[in-house]
């Protein structure tokens, strides 16, 4: 069966479609009873905070490809660096991302490379 | 509802324009910095399916259908492996929760009482995925409430269909990437969510749980890997709200 030309798109319409959009129609269902302005509504959006927070940490501690070969202080470093001048530039997010790059790129460059 | 807002940056006229109004600026406002880092992410995604095996039918659809990276990412190893459909769509459903709370924080912000109809919120619902979330959450609060579900509509509409559109072209076009540029595009990610999460927070809360967040996510996945960030959102949510709460008004 898993050879069938169909396979692949059965996988992605239920282990990738509805196992993913079944998450924001629950979202959309809980969501809807909240006030702006509930302390509920506070707590949920701090949960969801934290979970992208998680997820960012993720991406520089664990990250896939090439950029696993980096040194990991060099991946907080730049990230650190790039959070640093953003907020030391009024808060422009382009700022702080070209930062970070820059501060990745030099570093790996003086450490060899690939 | 009588409560005087804060003014918006808009002229008086803005509560009363049509609905197409606010789709069109929306989608106008998804030519932006975050689109391209988006689309960075997944042209390198693009080579990653490739290499996986994945066909252009299948890597399109499962971008469109799916429309949360890292979700697709884990169906796209879970194809290529050849695992079985009921652990694959566990793996997913676990890499996706995080959407659940993503989007019962943003539908008070765009839900007009006894306007809305719910088919529109599960219709902008599909959008809400990092990138579409963290704009919403910073720039929504800004807008007539009338003209934010339209203005995410038309926001999330021409992000993904541009999305879409530039995965499929790189499927078939980027040979391959020189590795450090490939590396420097996957750190472009977070640094963009961390300067664009810090920005949109609007409490203490918020800033609060993105710091507790970035600690917790990396101790929890040593932990706990497959369940982290769902340790991680909870526990470092809670604790963020607590704290902060006890900041304001004291214990309890």
């Amino acid at each position: 069966m898993t050879d069938a030309w169909w396979w692949p798109y059965v996988m992605i319409i239920v282990a990738g479609w509805i196992a993913t959009d079944m998450w924001r129609w629950l979202g959309v269902l809980a969501g809807g009873g909240l006030r702006e302005d509930s302390e509920l509504l506070i707590w949920v959006r701090s949960v969801a905070t934290a979970l992208v927070a998680g997820v960012i940490a993720k991406l520089i501690l664990f990250p896939s490809g090439v950029l696993a070969e980096t040194p990991m202080w060099l991946r907080i470093f730049a990230a650190a660096c790039g959070f640093s001048a953003f907020l030391a530039a009024r808060q422009k997010v382009i700022i702080g991302v070209l930062t970070g790059e820059a501060v990745l790129i030099v570093g790996w460059l003086l450490l060899g490379g690939v | 509802m009588s409560q005087p807002q804060t003014p918006a940056v808009s002229s008086p006229e803005d509560p009363d324009l049509p609905g197409r109004v606010w789709f069109f600026r929306g989608a106008r406002a998804a030519i932006s910095i975050p689109a391209l880092i988006l689309t960075a992410a997944f042209v390198g995604y693009a080579g990653l399916a490739r290499e996986s095996g994945l066909s252009l039918t299948e890597t399109l659809l499962l971008t469109g259908l799916v429309w949360a990276l890292p979700s697709i990412v884990v169906l796209t190893g879970a194809i290529s492996s050849g695992m079985g459909i009921v652990p694959a769509a566990i793996a997913v459903a676990l890499a996706s929760v995080r959407l659940m709370p993503m989007t019962m924080a943003l539908i008070p912000l765009v839900k007009v009482e006894g306007k809305t109809r719910r088919w529109q919120l599960l219709y902008i619902s599909h959008f809400i995925a990092v990138t579409a979330w963290v704009h919403a959450m910073r720039n929504l609060p800004d807008l007539p409430r009338e003209g934010r579900l339209p203005f995410f509509a038309g926001f999330g509409t021409a992000l993904t269909s541009f999305v879409f559109c530039m995965t499929g072209v790189a499927y078939l076009v980027v040979e391959r990437m020189p590795p450090m540029v490939a590396g420097a595009l996957v750190l472009l990610t977070p640094v963009y969510f961390i300067c664009s999460l810090w920005s949109a927070a609007r409490l203490a809360a918020d800033k609060a749980a993105l710091l507790i967040g970035l600690v917790l996510g990396p101790f929890f996945y040593l932990l706990t890997p497959g369940l982290d960030l769902l340790w991680t959102g909870l526990v470092g949510g809670t604790l963020a709200y607590l704290i902060t709460r006890y900041m304001r008004r004291g214990l309890l």
